[in-house]
């Protein structure tokens, strides 16, 4: 079936992919405590939990670790049940062929993650830990994708023109700006080049949550008093000195400073790609475009988020600050990537829009763009 | 330490450990009390005691061993050296033991720990055991030498023991007075090592003969 052929929407698919995304960002939060917490290896064994079926495991022994280690469990359980029924109702319902791939990878994601995470615990491997952080975040990214795909907004036609298209004149300020549907390849590879950047900075981060061994920078915006700390030898074993963590009681490395510092660079860098993307967004799109706005948010997002990487360490990476960091990520991650989607999907439908400097040929294009419906 | 091993010219190295400047103060075991069951069982905080330090100086838990003599164990043969978990801390969080020597873990405790042994030498294994309360003693043996290899409880992070596993007989830790004992050692040139799990090493040279011989190590906080 062709892209722009009309779609029956199911709103009720919709809505159960929202809730799976939702359900996926908490299994996130979740995963992140257990890290936060110090607490993935609390429950020795898995599918089961101790001597239990992990459902029928007693409430009263969900204490410590515990806790963190199988509410995670029972969370995960839950959405790959709930991608599974996902993935069902998207072949049975959805007419769109692509979509029934997009829901198979989906579910086949769900089941490989599970197999990683119960893996990283019977196999006592850290190293398992980072490639579970990661596929998490892809994995949310996947179902973020799939409640936009089969929401209404993207399958109704209308949307991929742009909202001011023969009712208002865009503007930049004040001045006039064509009404652009697609968007600037440069700009898409802008945020492309963004989003594959936030994901290298996740696993960056997973890396060092996986390092189970604390903040291996105590200070910001210093690191130990300097622009760049010292990781010779005898630094290194002055700062295990006097590191007195209670727990996460590993000690830290040269590499591991290095590892955070080159963390905060890359957020860095991060932080001037969005604005880059948010001002040539407003710029080429116009302020009402909802993709600046979303570029916008964007920005306003990574802020929270730099912010919350900072009281990290101010908290001494506090677990619900940290896992609140690790959230902020996933969040960033899946801003850039349906960013992208979308602006791809605006400029795959209309090839044909006239540039923005020809201002009436782009509010005359409605012809245009009828043929190519 | 020596039963059963024939020495026929044998010296004990002794001596005293001292630490040098001001370690960092002990933090309070926070989370400890934030839990439920375990901090039930205290009225106040306990403290870290990364830095064993008596009024004059003296540092305990350090390990004492000569340095490179391996392939001299006679752990098999030892009594079991215990590792009790109590009051949700590992009791003691110092300690050594020989190759193919039993170390047995207890749970003095009436909640649930887990023990999570998390060697960094190959061919010493990790495991990881659910300990219920009142639940069997656990039993460990390491063939490999390892300092300081990381026992912990996930179910509560803070809880901690570093045990050293040690190719030879030739070992001690030092006391709240700083003192260790390595007894029984052949006469012969040695290199002391002295290990401390936050200072890092320091190393001697001495010469046993038929006499006891002396040996004091001064760590730095740097």
């Amino acid at each position: 079936m062709s892209e722009n052929a009309p779609v029956k929407i199911n709103r009720s698919l919709h809505w159960y992919a929202m809730l799976t995304a939702f359900f996926t960002f908490l299994l996130l939060g979740a995963g992140g405590l257990v890290t936060s917490h110090e607490a993935g290896m609390s429950v020795p064994n898995w599918p089961n939990s101790f001597d239990y079926n992990m459902f029928l495991f007693p409430p009263s022994k969900w204490i410590g670790g515990i806790f963190y280690e199988h509410t995670h469990r029972l969370i995960a359980s839950g959405v790959g049940l709930m991608t599974t029924i996902l993935a069902v109702w998207v072949w049975l319902k959805d007419s769109r062929r692509w979509m029934h791939w997009v829901g198979t990878a989906a579910f086949l994601l769900v089941v490989a993650q599970g197999v990683l995470g119960g893996l990283r615990v019977v196999l006592a491997d850290a190293q398992l830990g980072i490639f579970h952080a990661i596929i998490g975040q892809l994995f949310f990214v996947l179902t973020a994708a799939i409640a936009l795909f089969t929401s209404r907004w993207w399958q109704n036609w209308e949307n991929f023109q742009h909202p001011t298209f023969n009712k208002q004149q865009p503007t930049v300020g004040d001045r006039p700006h064509a009404g652009k549907l697609d968007v600037g390849c440069s700009l898409r590879r802008l945020v492309l080049l963004t989003t594959i950047l936030i994901f290298c900075q996740l696993v960056i981060g997973a890396s060092m949550r996986q390092q189970h061994a604390g903040l291996s920078i105590p200070d910001f915006p210093l690191a130990y008093g300097k622009i760049w700390p010292d990781t010779s030898t005898a630094a290194v074993q002055s700062y295990n000195e006097h590191r007195m963590n209670v727990i996460a009681e590993n000690p830290i490395t040269a590499f591991q400073i290095v590892l955070q510092m080159v963390h905060r660079l890359v957020a860095l860098v991060i932080f001037v790609l969005i604005a880059a993307c948010a001002w040539q967004a407003w710029r080429q799109l116009g302020r009402k475009d909802p993709l600046a706005k979303f570029a916008l948010f964007w920005l306003i997002l990574i802020l929270g988020q730099a912010l919350l990487g900072a009281a990290t360490i101010w908290s001494n990476k506090a677990a619900d600050v940290a896992t609140a960091h690790v959230l902020g990520g996933a969040l960033s991650l899946v801003t850039g990537a349906l960013w992208y989607i979308i602006a791809f999907r605006r400029s795959a439908a209309l090839p044909e829009i006239a540039p923005a400097t020809t201002i009436s040929g782009a509010y005359g294009g409605a012809p245009a763009m009828a043929a190519n419906k | 330490m020596l039963a059963g091993v024939p020495v026929t010219q044998a010296a004990d190295i002794i001596g005293t450990i001292t630490l040098n400047g001001t370690p960092p103060p002990e933090v309070p075991y926070t989370p400890l009390m934030n839990d439920p069951t375990c901090g039930a069982m205290y009225k106040t905080a306990p403290t870290t005691h990364f830095y064993a330090v008596g009024p004059n100086r003296e540092l305990a838990d350090v390990i004492v061993s000569l340095k490179d003599v391996t392939g001299k164990s006679t752990g098999a043969n030892q009594p079991p050296v215990t590792l009790d978990q109590k009051g949700c801390l590992y009791v003691p969080q110092i300690l050594a033991i020989q190759t193919g020597q039993k170390l047995v873990v207890k749970n003095s405790d009436s909640c649930i720990h887990n023990v999570h042994c998390v060697p960094a030498v190959s061919g010493n294994p990790e495991s990881n055991q659910v300990q219920m309360p009142g639940g069997a003693d656990l039993t460990y043996t390491f063939s490999k030498p390892e300092m300081f290899m990381k026992f912990k409880c996930d179910v509560h992070p803070w809880m901690f023991a570093w045990v050293s596993v040690i190719d030879s007989p030739y070992y001690g830790i030092s006391d709240q007075a700083g003192k260790f004992v390595i007894k029984n050692v052949p006469p012969g040139k040695y290199t002391v090592q002295a290990d401390h799990r936050k200072l890092g090493t320091l190393t001697k040279e001495v010469e046993v003969k038929d006499t006891d011989v002396t040996v004091n190590f001064a760590f730095d906080v740097k």
